[in-house]
C-alpha cells in the first residue's frame, strides 16, 4: 500500500531524512521509533504533504500514486489521515461542521452518498462512545481548550470517522492517562483490519503492547538504522537507543 | 469667494440649480440652514490628506467626478436590488429608499407601539417641520463635517425614527438604501434621525447596496439622540456597488445611563469610509463599537471612530475587524478622547487584521487622549495572514484550499457578527459573509 524508497526530504532548507525505505502493506501496523529529533514528524509530514517539506532524492508511493504530485487534501481523499503530534487549535471552526464537511467531500470523493446532520450525528456519536468523549467536546471549536489528552483521543475519533486506508499517528500516545491509553489502543485496533495499514510512531512500548506491530522501524538522524519485529521495541525499551550505537553497522531496511 | 478651481464649486452651482425643489423649501429656517451648510461646505472644501483624520484615505477619486443629483425616474431594477437585503420571516419595520427617496410601495411598517414613529424625513417635513428644527444646525465637531455641510444642504430624504419617553420597539427599524441609477455618476444625500427619549429602546438596522456597476456617491449623514437610561442597538451593512463611493457620517449623543451599540459590516464600494462620533454626555454611560470590513481587489475601506467621553463612569468597547485580500486598503482609525471631568472612564480599543494577500494593505490608527487621571484605557491592533499550521491541518482532513481557507476567513470574523443581538440581522450578516468567501464555507452550501 505504502512505499517509502530512498526518501531524502528537506525542510526549510535542511536536510532532515536521509535515505528512508518503509514498505506497508494492506493489514499490516509498522512503529516507528527513534529518538527527540530523528525526523520522525517529518516523515509524518511529508506522507501528508506539508508545504515547505521539500522530497530531494528518493519517492514515496501510495498504492502505486506518486505522492509528490498530490496536494494534501488529494492525499486526504485518497485515504491517508495522520494524527498530528501537536493537533492544531483553531478558534471559531465548529469541529462538528468541520468533521461533517470534511467527511463528505471524501465520500463524495469515493463516490458515496453525502450525509446529512442527522445522519453524521448518529456516525460521530458511535464513534465519541468508542473513544469514551464527550459530545459537548466536538460541539466545540476544533481542539480549542482541549486538554493534551483530549487532542490525542480527538484525533483518533476523527479517524473512526474518517476511516483512512492508511493512518499515520505521531506520538498519539503521548500524554494520554494509563486509562485513556488503552482506551485509545483500543479505538486503533477495532480499526485495524485487513485493507487498512498504520503507521504509529511513538517513544514508548506501553501503547505497542495493546496495539501490536508487524514491525518495528527505528529511525536515527533521519535514516531507518533497525528493522525488526515486535520484540525490537522492547529491547529497545529495555537498553534505550544507546543500543543502536552498535547496531548502526547493520542497518536494515 | 472664488471657488472656480475647487472641486467644491459645481456643487454650489448645482445647489443654485435644485434648492428651490428641495423638501421643506417653505421653511426659511432649513433654507437658512442649507444657504450656510453650502457656504461653509465651499469654504472647508473637501477633507484632504493634511487633516489628520483623512491622512490615509485621499478623495481624489471622488472629487475627479462631478455627481449630479439623482434622477428619479423608476427603472424597475429596485425590486429585484432589494432582495438580498430583506430579513426573510422575522418581523421588521421597513423604510425603503430608492436613490435617495422613500419609497412607500417597496416599505412597510406594522403597528408600532404609542409613541414610536418611522417616517420619512420628507414627509416629516411636510408634517410636523417644528419637531426636526431643533435637530438641525447644531455646532459640528466631526473630522468630516465639509461632507456633513454639504449633507445638509443638499438633504432630500431620509428616515426618522423617533421614540417617546419609554417606549420599547420590538422588532428592528430596517432602513434599505439603494441606488439603481443610469445615466451618469449621481449623488444621493440621505440624513437619517434617530431620536430616543428617556427609557426608550430599538434596534435600527441601515443596509446600503447599488445596482450594477454605475458609479454613485451616497453622502448620508445619520443622528442619533439617546435621551437617559435609552438603550439603541444600530446596525449598519455597506455593501455598495462596486464603482460606488460611499461616505457615512454618524453622530451620536448619549445621555446619562443611556447605551448605545453599533455593529457595521463595510464590504461593498470602491472608495468607503465609515465614521462614528459619539459623544458620552451623560455619565454611566455605555457605549459599544462595533464593526468588520471586508476589502479586496483594489477597495478602499476606512473606518473613523471618535469616542468622547465628557462624563465619569463612561464604559467604551470598541472592536474592528479586517479581512483584507487583493491590492485592497483598509484604514483603521480609533480616537478616544478622555475629558477633564470624565474620571472613572473605562475605554479599551482592539482593531485586528487579517490580511490575505501580500498587497492588501491596512493603516490602523489608535489615538488616546486622556485628560482625566482616574481612567482605564487601552488599545491594541494587530495584523497577521491566515494561520499556515491551521490551513494546514484543515487540508489533511481532506478540505481544498479555498474551502480551509474560507472557513478560517469566516471564523475570523464569525465572533464579531456572533456578537450582533438582534437575530434577523444577525444571519442577513452571516448570509453577506458567506456570500463574501471564496467559496461558500461550513457545509452549508455543499452537503
Ligand atoms: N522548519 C524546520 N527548519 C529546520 N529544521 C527543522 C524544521 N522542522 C524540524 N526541523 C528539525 O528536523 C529534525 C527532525 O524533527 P522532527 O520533528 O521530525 O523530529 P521527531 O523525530 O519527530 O522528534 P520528537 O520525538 O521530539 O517528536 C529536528 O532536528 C528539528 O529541529
Ligand atoms: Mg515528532
Amino acid at each position: 500500500m505504502l512505499e517509502i524508497k530512498n526518501l531524502h526530504a528537506r525542510v526549510d532548507g535542511q536536510q532532515i531524512l536521509q535515505g528512508i525505505d518503509i514498505s506497508i502493506k494492506a493489514g499490516e501496523v509498522h512503529a516507528i521509533m527513534g529518538p527527540n529529533g530523528s525526523g520522525k514528524s517529518t516523515l509524518a509530514f511529508v506522507l501528508a504533504g506539508r508545504e515547505g517539506y521539500e522530497i530531494t532524492q528518493g519517492e514515496v508511493l501510495f498504492e502505486g500514486r506518486n505522492l509528490a504530485e498530490m496536494k494534501p487534501e488529494e492525499r486526504a481523499r485518497e485515504g491517508i489521515f495522520l494524527a498530528f503530534q501537536y493537533p492544531v487549535e483553531i478558534p471559531g471552526v465548529s469541529g462538528m461542521n468541520f468533521l461533517k464537511s470534511a467527511l463528505n467531500v471524501t465520500r463524495k470523493y469515493r463516490g458515496l452518498s453525502e450525509l446529512d446532520a442527522i445522519e453524521f450525528l448518529k456516525l460521530a456519536r458511535e464513534k465519541l462512545k468508542l473513544l469514551g468523549m464527550d459530545e459537548k467536546l466536538i460541539q466545540r471549536a476544533v481542539n480549542v481548550g482541549f486538554s493534551g489528552g483530549e487532542k490525542k483521543r480527538s484525533e483518533v475519533f476523527q479517524m473512526a470517522v474518517l476511516e483512512p486506508k492508511l493512518a499515520v499517528l505521531d506520538e498519539t500516545d503521548s500524554g494520554l492517562d494509563i486509562d485513556a491509553l488503552k482506551i485509545v489502543a483500543n479505538g486503533i485496533n477495532t480499526l485495524r483490519n485487513p485493507d487498512r495499514a498504520m503507521l504509529i510512531i511513538t517513544h514508548y512500548q506501553r501503547l505497542l503492547n495493546y496495539v501490536i506491530p508487524d514491525k518495528v522501524h527505528v529511525l536515527a538522524e533521519g535514516r531507518i538504522v533497525r528493522s525488526g519485529g515486535k520484540e525490537l521495541a522492547l529491547e529497545l525499551e529495555d537498553k534505550g537507543y544507546a543500543m543502536l550505537d552498535s547496531a548502526d553497522a547493520n542497518a536494515a531496511a | 469667494m472664488t471657488t472656480e478651481q475647487t472641486p467644491g464649486a459645481p456643487y454650489l452651482a448645482q445647489f443654485a440649480q435644485v434648492k428651490a425643489k428641495l423638501p421643506g423649501r417653505r421653511l426659511s429656517w432649513l433654507k437658512d440652514l442649507r444657504q450656510g451648510a453650502i457656504e461653509r461646505f465651499v469654504s472647508l472644501g473637501f477633507p484632504t490628506l493634511k487633516i489628520e483624520e483623512w491622512k490615509y484615505t485621499s478623495l481624489s477619486p471622488l472629487t475627479k467626478t462631478v455627481f449630479g443629483p439623482a434622477s428619479q425616474e423608476a427603472n424597475g431594477r429596485a425590486e429585484e436590488g432589494l432582495r438580498r437585503f430583506l430579513l426573510g420571516e422575522q418581523p421588521c419595520h421597513r423604510l425603503v429608499f430608492v436613490n435617495g427617496r422613500h419609497r412607500p410601495d417597496l416599505s412597510h411598517v406594522g403597528s408600532l407601539p404609542a409613541g414610536v414613529t418611522i417616517t420619512s424625513l420628507a414627509a416629516m417635513l411636510e408634517a410636523e417641520p417644528e419637531l426636526l428644527e431643533p435637530h438641525f444646525g447644531g455646532e459640528d465637531q466631526s473630522d468630516g463635517q465639509a461632507l456633513v455641510a454639504l449633507n445638509t444642504a443638499f438633504m432630500a430624504d431620509g428616515a426618522v425614527v423617533k421614540l417617546a419617553q419609554g417606549a420599547a420597539l420590538e422588532a428592528p427599524v430596517h432602513l434599505i438604501f439603494l441606488a439603481t441609477t443610469q445615466g451618469g455618476p449621481a449623488a444621493h444625500h440621505p440624513r437619517n434621525l434617530i431620536l430616543a427619549e428617556p427609557g426608550s429602546s430599538a434596534a435600527i438596522f441601515e443596509s446600503y447596496g447599488g445596482v450594477g456597476t454605475e458609479s454613485y456617491w451616497t453622502n448620508v449623514v445619520t443622528q442619533v439622540k439617546a435621551g437617559r437610561n435609552a438603550a439603541i442597538r444600530h446596525y449598519k451593512l455597506q455593501c455598495e456597488g462596486a464603482e460606488a463611493f460611499h461616505i457615512a457620517i454618524t453622530q451620536a449623543d448619549l445621555e446619562s445611563g443611556s447605551s448605545y451599540t453599533s455593529f457595521v459590516m463595510s464590504m461593498g464600494g470602491r472608495l468607503s469610509r465609515n465614521e462614528i462620533a459619539a459623544r458620552l454626555n451623560g455619565t454611566g454611560v455605555d457605549c459599544r463599537l462595533n464593526g468588520v470590513y471586508l476589502a479586496r481587489d483594489r477597495q478602499h475601506m476606512d473606518t473613523s471612530t471618535r469616542i468622547e467621553h465628557a462624563k465619569p463612569g463612561g464604559l467604551s468597547r470598541e472592536v474592528y475587524k479586517g479581512v483584507i485580500d487583493g491590492e485592497a486598503h483598509a484604514v483603521f482609525h480609533g480616537k478616544i478622547v478622555v475629558c477633564p471631568d470624565a474620571q472613572k472612564t473605562d475605554a479599551h480599543q482592539l482593531n485586528e487584521n487579517l490580511l490575505l494577500s501580500e498587497r492588501a494593505r491596512i493603516d490602523t490608527k489608535p489615538e488616546l487622549e486622556i485628560h482625566a487621571d482616574d481612567v482605564k484605557c487601552s488599545h491594541g491592533a494587530n495584523a497577521g495572514e491566515l494561520d499556515s499550521e491551521a490551513l494546514f491541518y484543515l487540508r489533511t482532513r481532506g478540505l481544498e484550499e479555498e474551502r480551509a481557507r474560507s472557513l478560517l476567513i469566516e471564523a475570523f470574523v464569525a465572533e464579531m457578527i456572533d456578537g450582533v443581538e438582534t437575530e434577523a440581522v444577525r444571519s442577513n450578516l452571516r448570509k453577506f459573509v458567506s456570500s463574501w468567501l471564496p467559496t461558500v464555507a461550513n457545509g452549508k452550501g455543499a452537503a
